[in-house]
């Protein structure tokens, strides 16, 4: 089975150094697009690839880029920036390929900056990734040592110049336009759209922030070409994802799979199925922020639409698993008191709704459950669904609410004592 | 005040950028790397550094978890409380680390040794329950582990 992204990370958790990468073809595509490839042509293999963002949102990766002004009238600089913020609870699996070959994100990046003629790019990486961030930097000293950063990319006139920046730990830093404004040097608030990045973005100028895994897609495609990264999925949309597992399962971990292996595959083969003396009882399918999928959905594909069709999101495509020991109410409330804690505070419905609905799944937790609760906690969910807030960060937290609400309802009316006076 | 050297390295870090500001989050983390916080005049100095109010820097430095406005102990202990670590044994872990430091989150130790903090996930789930100590990653924890952990920083260095 191909795995692209992960095939040739060593087994012994060491990292690919530029001889290690070149020598299993690392930069080989680099070399043919420089040689033999327009902007445009590859712009017209990542599309043809069907490509898509595995950051969360799942935009079409050739699609986005398109949105960029080109040619010689074009603002100046353009900017090509990796998300590596990670920080979506329960996601693990851009820190394997920054830790483990920093050069493929590298390559990835120099390719996609190129298609979208872009001179400046930032790795934006989370302060928590400490070894990756010593990866990198040794990553990036080696490309530029060997004329695959900087100017005149092997001869070609083609320079782009590619930083590190390291974060100083928050969520919101990794939402696009909040990165933006993290990387300016500003609070990570969101800002407005449109202007799109594509068009406004660092410091005004066109910029494609794109994620880890997503940019890791880009060599192979450009080696092997579209119709190969199609025929590697069992989905509509094109590539392998770097599915995982945690919770209370077997073996937890993550792995690259064709897109479109089903939940039940990954659970059971890869992870093992559920530890001993513990049973599955439902499953966030891709982070912190989608809703939950439940047993009778575990013959679901785990791609976009897939997912989306049973009611929730691909997402990351990194699980949480619930079992049946561990308290539904307690497990949602964790779940808003981070999206509480992490709320960049811009507009009213996030800033006092999360804390407002993780009082109220506190106080059911603490034998304070009032009748007319789980009706509050569905009024949020409202307040704060799509349109309602400024960015994706509060409908994101009422992923996990509504559906836990939906699916075991009967945990959170047990807390809820009968009223006699109701 | 700021050490030369480290003005020198702030100024650095702003060179790279067309926008001085943009180096502010950068500028604030080498002066916890000497002096593990920012206090309000090493803010002032900052801001001075990379023309911008002081106002302006410290409402970005609240803003990030790992900046820190307040003193902090030597090593500072950031435990995972986000979801896959709360399954996990979250709540025992830090039950036994409050016993063992003798603090609440958010407190350091008489000695200065260590300040318990809670973290937003780690991004080592399937290894959980995880903490940081001093920019070190510790997984799979249970108390044997954290006792054993918090011995080595407690030790004098072997030589
Ligand atoms: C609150 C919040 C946090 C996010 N954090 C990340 C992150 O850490 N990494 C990431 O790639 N995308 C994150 N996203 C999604 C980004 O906004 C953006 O959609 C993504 O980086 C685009 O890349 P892609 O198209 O390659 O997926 C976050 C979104 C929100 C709303
Ligand atoms: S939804 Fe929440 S995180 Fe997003 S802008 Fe509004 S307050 Fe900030
Ligand atoms: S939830 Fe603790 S490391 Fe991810």
């Amino acid at each position: 089975m191909d795995r692209p992204l992960t095939g040739d990370l060593r087994s012994d958790g060491g990292v690919l150094d530029l001889a290690a990468y070149e020598k299993v073809g690392g930069y080989e595509a680099l070399h043919k697009v420089v040689r033999e490839m327009t902007p445009a042509d590859v712009l017209k293999e990542v599309t043809d690839s069907r490509l898509r963002g595995r950051g969360g949102a799942g935009f079409p990766t050739g699609q986005k880029w398109s949105f960029v002004p080109m040619g010689d009238d074009a603002p100046k600089p353009k900017f090509l920036i990796a998300n590596a913020d990670e920080m979506e609870p329960g996601t693990f699996k851009d820190r394997m390929i920054l830790e483990g070959n920093p050069h493929l994100l590298i390559e990835g990046m120099i390719l996609s900056a190129y298609t979208i003629q872009a001179t400046n790019g930032y790795i934006f990486l989370r302060w928590a990734y400490k070894v990756a961030a010593e990866r990198i930097t040794r990553a990036l000293a080696e490309a530029y040592d060997k004329g695959y950063l900087g100017k005149n990319i092997l001869g070609s006139d083609y320079s782009f110049e590619l930083h590190l920046h390291t974060s100083a730990g928050r969520y919101m830093c990794g939402e696009e336009t909040g990165l933006l404004n993290a990387l300016e040097g500003k609070r990570a608030n969101p800002r407005a759209k449109p202007p799109f990045p594509q068009v406004s973005g660092l410091w005004g100028k066109p910029t494609i922030v794109q994620n880890v895994e997503t940019l890791c897609n880009v060599p192979p495609i450009l080696r092997h070409g579209a119709q190969w990264y199609l025929g590697l999925s069992r989905s509509e949309d094109g590539g392998t994802k770097i599915y995982g597992v945690s919770g209370k399962v077997r073996r937890p971990g993550a792995w690259e799979m064709p897109l479109g292996t089903t939940m039940r595959e990954i659970l059971e083969r890869r992870a093992r199925g559920m530890r001993e003396g513990h049973s599955f009882r439902g499953v966030l399918p891709g982070g912190a922020s989608t809703d939950f999928l439940v047993e009778a959905h575990l013959d679901t594909k785990m791609d976009y639409g897939s997912v989306q069709a049973a009611g929730s999101r691909l997402g990351t495509g990194l699980m949480i698993v619930l079992d049946d020991k561990t308290s539904v109410v307690g497990m949602v409330l964790n779940l808003e008191r981070f999206f509480a804690q992490e709320s960049c505070g811009w507009c009213t419905p996030c800033r006092d709704g999360l804390p407002w609905t993780a009082r109220i799944l506190q106080g059911l937790l603490e034998g304070r459950g009032r009748p007319g609760d789980l009706e509050r906690l569905e009024m949020q969910t409202r307040m704060m669904g799509p349109g309602n807030t400024f960015c994706a960060l509060a409908p994101g937290a009422m992923e996990p609410l509504q559906s836990a609400l939906k699916y075991f309802r009967e945990d959170f009316e047990k807390l809820i004592p009968k009223s006699d006076a109701a | 005040m700021l050490t030369e050297q480290e003005r020198e390295r702030i100024r650095e870090e702003a060179g790279h950028y067309d926008y001085a500001q943009a180096a502010c989050v950068e500028a604030l983390k080498i002066v916890q790397e000497g002096h593990r916080w920012v206090s309000d005049e090493h803010l002032k100095e900052v801001a001075e550094l990379l023309g911008m109010s002081p106002e302006a820097l410290d409402s970005v430095a609240t803003f990030y978890n790992l900046i820190f406005r307040q003193p902090v102990g030597e090593n500072v202990i950031l435990l995972c409380d986000s979801v896959s670590c709360w399954i996990m044994g979250y709540e025992d872990i830090r039950a036994h680390l409050k016993e063992r430091l003798g603090v609440e989150l958010g407190e350091t130790t008489a000695d200065g040794k260590f300040t318990l903090l809670p973290m937003a996930c780690l991004g080592t789930c399937d290894r959980a329950p995880a903490m940081m100590v001093g920019g070190d990653l510790h997984r799979n924890l249970d108390n044997g582990k954290v006792d054993e952990i918090l011995g080595r920083y407690r030790q004098p260095p072997e030589t």
